[in-house]
C-alpha cells in the first residue's frame, strides 16, 4: 500500500524523510536526562562499541554541562553526533537499559547524544587540538567513518594525517549510504568538517587508490597506511537478465538518491530483493519516493532475515509488501526489466531448497539487489603480502589492527564484512592507538 | 459521616486546609478565588508598615525534573495600602461568612499593635496571626524573626496583643532558632489562643555561576531569603512534633505549615498533632486547584480508617516519636531482594559497598546484574531499598521474633555500659570489613 506521494521537491522530500530521531530540544533533554538512574557499571556503556560513558555524559546534560557532555562522548567516539542518530540504539545502548526490564520506556540515549554534540557542532565549541608533531606521517585510505576516526585520533598522538578518498564527499557510507530519514548530508558533513577544524588532517578528494603505483607511492611517503575503504559496489547475483535496464544495487540506489533527492525517479513498481538491513532501507527508501508498490523479497522466513525487526517494521510502516521463502530466477522483460521470476524456497533438513514446482512472477519496472556488496579485492591484490580471510574480509590482530603486512593497520567494513558506522568509528579509533603503538611506543 | 470542619483555638473552619500568609493571600481577589476552589481558611498576606520591594523576588531549587522542590523569597510584608487590604477582608466576609479569614500581622510598637487589631477586628477578621517569622528584610527593622528569636520580646508582644484584641491570637513562629519550645513556650505564657509554624528558614538557594551573586539575583546583589517548599517538611514536622509533645505548649492547636502540597503531608502533619495546616508553595507552583488532591486524599484515608473528624486522629503518631534511647536494640532487620522485579541496574550495590557496610554482592557471572545480600554483613540501614528504583523490590524483613526488648536507656538504669567496642552490628565484630587495600583490587 502506498503512503507516500512522489516527491517533486526538496521540501516534499524533506517531508516524505523525515528525520526519525529529530533533534532534542532543551526541555526535552532536560526531563529525558532526568530519567537515567547512573547504574553502577551501566549496561548501555557495555553494549556502545565505543563503550561511551553514557550515564556521565547524561548527567551532564542533566546539569547543563552540555560541552562536557560533547566531550565524553566524541572522547570515546569521534563519530559521536552521527552515532547518536545512525546507531541501531534500539539493540546497543538502549537495549540494554535496565528500563527495559521494568517495562518502561528505555532513555532515548542516542537523542541525547545527539543533542548534547549537535549544540558543540552548532557552536564550533573547540574541544581537541591535535598533539605535539611527532614527525611520522600516516595515510589512510577512505575517509569513511574507520578513516575519520583514526585520523582524528592519530592528530592528538602528534602524526602528520593525509586521507585519501575516492569519491568528492568525506563519510563513506555515512553520507552515500545511510537511509536519508536517519541523518542529513548536511548533518554528516558538519562533524567532519568540525572535527577537521580543531585537528588539522587533510582530505585528498576523487583520489582513488587502484595502481600498485599509487601504492608504491603511499608506501615511500608515509611511516604507516589505515586501510578504511569499506566494501564496493553491490555484488553481481549472476541471475539472467540482471543487466537489463532497470535492475540496480542497493547500495548504488541509495548512493543516488543521497546525492540527487527528489531528482531520482523512482518508478512505479519495484522489487527488493534481499533480508538485510539494507534491503529493509532501500524498500523503505523506494515506497518514500512514491513508488506504488514495493515488494520485499527474501529467500527465507520472516525471522531468518538478518535486518533488524525495527528496520523491517519501519519498512512495513512506510507501505513495502514483503514476500517470503521465495528466491528469484531470472530477470524478464524486453532490454528493460518487466518482472521477476521467482520460486518458492522451503528448508528441508537444514538446506534451502528451490520448489521448481511453485513458480511464480512478480510484475515490476525497477529491481533493487540488496544482497550483499563486494569486496575491495582489487585493491587488495595491489598490496604485497596482505592476508585475507575466506571472505576477502582483511586479517588484523585484535588488539593492535595490524594486518599481515606491517605498514598496513585496516578497519571497519574492510575487516567486519560491513557492520555499523559505530563499529568502524571504534575500528578507526583503535588502529590509531596500534600505529602510536608500532611507530612511537614500542 | 465524615466532618472536616475544625475550631481552631476559637476560629471556625469548615476544613484545615488554610492558605499561609505569602503573596497567594495578596488580595481579595486570590482569597476568594480559593475559597471557592475548597480552601476553608487564609491567613492574609501580612499587614503592617509600609513597606517597599525589590524586583527579582523568588529563587528555587530544582532537582532532577522537578522543579521548586525549595522554594524562597525574599519579598517583605504586604506593600498594598492598609485601607484597601482592610475593605477587601470585610468583602471577603460577606461573601464567606463561615471561612476563616485571618490577618497576620506585624508592627512595632504597643500603640501600633493595638491600632492595627482594632483595624482588622472592625474589617471583620476571624482571627489574628502575629508574623515573628519573617527572616529577610523586615527582621534588619527589629520584626518578625527578630521578634521570633527572642523569647522574652516574643512573650511581651503576645501579652499586648492579648490584652487589646477581642478575636483569637495564632502566634507564628520562626524555625532559626535552637530550641523551638522556648519561644513556644514564651508564645503561651503570653496568653496566645494556638501556634503556628514553622516560618521560612535563612536560606541562601543559589550562586549564579555569571555574576557571583546569590539567587534571587537583583542588580548584581542578592541576600538571605526565606526558605520553604516541600523541602523543608522534615524540618517543620520535626518541630510540630517538638511542640506538640511539650506538656504546656500542647495545651494549644498547633497550625502546621512547610512544604505541605498533597494529601500525605495533611494526614501527617495532622498525626504529629497539627489541627490546622497552612500551604504557599504548593499553591504558587499549582494554583489553588492543588487543594482537591488534599482534601480528597484526606477524606479517602479518613474513610478507610474509619475516622470522622480530624480530631480522631490528630496527634496519634505522636506516642511513637520518642528518643533514640528508648529504641528497642534487639529488634533486626535485614534486606531482602526480589529477584523477579530487581532489573539490575545495581545502585544498592555501589550504595552499600561506597555508602554504607559492604553487604551487598554482585555475581560473578557477568551477564547476570541481580545482586544478593550478604546477610551477616546487613546492618538493617535501609540505603539500598531507598536508592531501589523498582517498587517493592527491595523490603526490609524482620529477623529478630520480638521476644526481646532491650534500649539504651534501660542499659543504662542496669549499669549495663559497654567499655569496649562489643556491638554484635558493629563492623569488624559482627560482620566483615574489607581491608583497605581490597579497594585497589576493584
Amino acid at each position: 500500500m502506498a503512503e507516500y506521494k512522489r516527491p517533486t521537491s526538496e521540501e516534499e522530500f524533506k517531508k516524505n524523510f523525515k528525520q526519525k530521531n529529530p533533534l532534542m530540544n532543551d526541555t526535552q533533554a532536560y526531563y529525558e536526562s532526568s530519567r537515567c538512574l547512573f547504574c553502577y557499571d551501566a549496561p548501555c556503556i557495555k553494549a556502545c562499541p565505543t563503550g561511551i560513558d553514557i550515564p556521565l555524559f547524561i548527567k551532564q546534560i542533566h546539569t547543563d554541562n552540555i560541552t562536557g557532555a560533547s566531550k565524553t562522548i566524541f572522547d570515546s567516539n569521534w563519530l559521536g553526533n552521527a552515532c547518536g542518530v545512525v546507531c541501531p540504539t534500539g539493540v546497543l545502548c538502549e537495549g540494554a537499559c535496565v528500563y527495559n526490564h521494568q517495562d518502561v520506556p528505555p532513555i532515548q540515549i542516542g537523542r541525547l547524544q545527539n543533542y548534547a554534540t549537535n549544540k558543540s557542532i552548532e557552536s564550533n565549541k573547540k574541544l581537541f587540538k591535535a598533539g605535539e608533531a611527532n614527525g611520522k606521517k600516516v595515510a589512510i585510505i577512505g575517509a569513511g567513518p574507520a578513516g575519520i576516526a583514526c585520523a582524528c585520533e592519530l592528530r592528538v598522538f602528534g602524526f602528520e594525517v593525509d586521507i585519501y578518498e575516492a569519491k568528492e564527499k568525506p563519510s563513506g557510507l555515512t553520507v552515500h549510504g545511510i537511509a536519508p530519514y536517519k541523518i542529513t548530508n548536511e548533518e554528516v558533513l558538519k562533524e567532519v568538517k568540525y572535527l577537521q577544524d580543531q585537528l588539522g588532517f587533510e582530505i585528498k578528494y576523487n583520489s582513488s587508490i587502484d595502481t600498485k603505483e599509487k601504492i608504491k607511492e603511499l608506501e615511500s611517503n608515509y611511516n604507516a597506511i589505515f586501510i578504511g575503504v569499506g566494501l564496493g559496489k553491490t555484488a553481481t547475483l549472476g541471475l539472467e537478465g540482471e543487466e537489463k535496464n532497470g535492475v540496480v544495487g542497493a547500495v548504488e540506489f541509495i548512493e543516488e538518491l543521497r546525492m540527487k533527492h527528489h531528482l531520482v525517479k523512482v518508478p512505479k513498481r519495484v522489487v527488493v530483493i534481499g533480508g538485510g538491513n539494507t534491503a529493509m532501507d532501500a524498500a523503505s527508501e523506494s515506497a518514500r519516493m512514491g513508488a506504488r508498490k514495493t515488494v520485499l523479497a527474501y529467500r527465507r522466513s520472516k525471522e531468518d532475515m538478518g535486518a533488524y525487526k525495527f528496520e523491517y517494521d519501519l519498512a512495513i510502516s512506510a507501505g513495502v509488501d514483503s514476500l517470503f521463502n521465495v528466491t528469484p530466477l531470472e530477470i524478464i522483460g524486453n532490454g528493460k526489466v518487466e518482472g521477476v521470476k521467482f520460486a518458492k524456497t522451503q528448508v528441508v533438513d537444514g538446506e534451502l531448497k528451490t520448489d521448481m514446482n511453485n513458480v511464480f512472477t512478480v510484475k515490476c519496472d525497477m529491481v533493487i539487489k540488496a544482497t550483499g556488496q563486494a569486496k575491495q579485492g582489487h585493491l587488495y591484490e595491489l598490496i604485497d603480502d596482505l592476508q585475507l580471510d575466506s571472505k576477502t574480509r582483511i586479517k588484523i590482530d585484535e588488539e593492535t589492527f595490524h594486518t599481515s603486512n606491517l605498514k598496513y593497520f585496516a578497519g571497519g567494513d574492510a575487516i567486519n564484512g560491513g557492520a555499523e558506522v559505530v563499529n568502524a568509528a571504534y575500528d578507526g579509533k583503535m588502529a590509531a592507538h596500534g600505529i602510536y603503538k608500532w611507530l612511537i611506543n614500542d | 459521616m465524615i466532618d472536616l470542619s475544625i475550631n481552631f483555638g476559637g476560629i471556625k473552619s469548615p476544613n484545615p486546609f488554610w492558605l499561609a500568609s505569602a503573596p497567594p493571600t495578596n488580595s481579595g481577589y486570590q482569597i476568594m478565588k480559593a475559597f471557592e476552589a475548597g480552601w476553608g481558611g487564609a491567613v492574609w498576606k501580612t499587614l503592617g508598615v509600609p513597606v517597599v520591594n525589590v524586583s527579582s523576588r523568588y529563587g528555587s531549587v530544582n532537582y532532577r525534573d522537578t522543579r521548586m522542590m525549595g522554594f524562597n523569597n525574599i519579598e517583605l510584608i504586604t506593600d498594598r495600602p492598609l485601607e484597601d487590604n482592610l475593605r477587601e477582608i470585610e468583602e471577603v466576609k460577606k461573601y464567606f461568612p463561615d471561612h476563616a479569614v485571618i490577618a497576620s500581622l506585624m508592627v512595632e510598637s504597643r500603640a501600633e499593635w493595638e491600632q492595627i487589631i482594632k483595624d482588622v477586628e472592625n474589617a471583620g477578621a476571624d482571627g489574628i496571626e502575629l508574623n515573628f517569622g519573617c527572616p529577610h528584610g523586615m527582621c534588619e527593622r527589629g520584626m518578625g524573626s527578630a521578634v521570633g528569636q527572642e523569647p522574652e520580646v516574643l512573650k511581651t508582644i503576645v501579652e499586648w496583643v492579648k490584652e487589646a484584641s477581642n478575636i483569637p491570637v495564632i502566634t507564628k513562629l520562626s524555625p532559626n532558632i535552637s530550641h523551638i519550645t522556648d519561644p513556644g513556650l514564651a508564645a503561651v505564657q503570653g496568653g496566645t489562643d494556638s501556634i503556628s509554624l514553622i516560618n521560612t528558614i535563612k536560606s541562601i538557594v543559589g550562586i549564579d555561576l555569571d555574576s557571583y551573586a546569590p539567587l534571587p539575583v537583583v542588580d548584581g546583589k542578592g541576600t538571605n531569603g526565606g526558605y520553604c517548599g516541600p523541602a523543608v517538611k522534615p524540618i517543620a514536622m520535626h518541630m510540630i512534633k517538638d511542640l506538640a509533645q511539650h506538656p504546656e505548649i500542647s495545651k494549644v492547636p498547633i497550625s502546621g505549615i512547610g512544604g505541605v502540597e498533597t494529601w500525605r503531608d495533611v494526614v501527617e502533619f495532622i498525626l504529629l498533632g497539627a489541627t490546622s495546616v497552612q500551604v504557599c508553595t504548593a499553591v504558587m507552583h499549582y494554583g489553588f486547584g492543588i487543594v482537591r488532591e488534599m482534601e480528597a486524599g484526606l477524606r479517602q484515608f479518613m474513610e478507610e480508617k474509619n475516622y470522622s473528624t480530624i480530631y480522631d486522629f490528630a496527634g496519634k503518631a505522636l506516642p511513637n516519636v520518642t528518643e533514640w534511647k528508648h529504641l528497642n536494640l534487639k529488634h533486626k532487620v535485614v534486606a531482602e531482594i526480589n529477584k523477579e522485579k530487581c532489573i539490575g541496574c545495581d545502585l544498592c550495590y555501589i550504595a552499600c559497598d561506597d555508602g554504607a557496610h559492604q553487604a551487598i554482592a554482585l555475581p560473578i557471572d557477568l551477564n547476570n546484574r541481580i545482586p544478593s545480600i550478604i546477610e551477616e554483613n546487613c546492618v538493617g540501614c535501609n540505603l539500598c531499598a531507598l536508592v531501589c528504583p523498582v517498587e517493592d523490590c527491595i523490603t526490609m524483613v524482620q529477623r529478630d521474633d520480638g521476644s526481646e526488648h532491650v534500649t539504651w536507656n534501660e542499659r543504662t538504669l542496669n549499669d549495663d555500659i559497654p567499655v569496649t567496642f562489643n556491638d554484635d552490628r558493629a563492623g569488624g565484630k559482627g560482620h566483615f570489613v574489607p581491608a583497605p587495600t581490597d579497594a585497589l583490587k576493584k
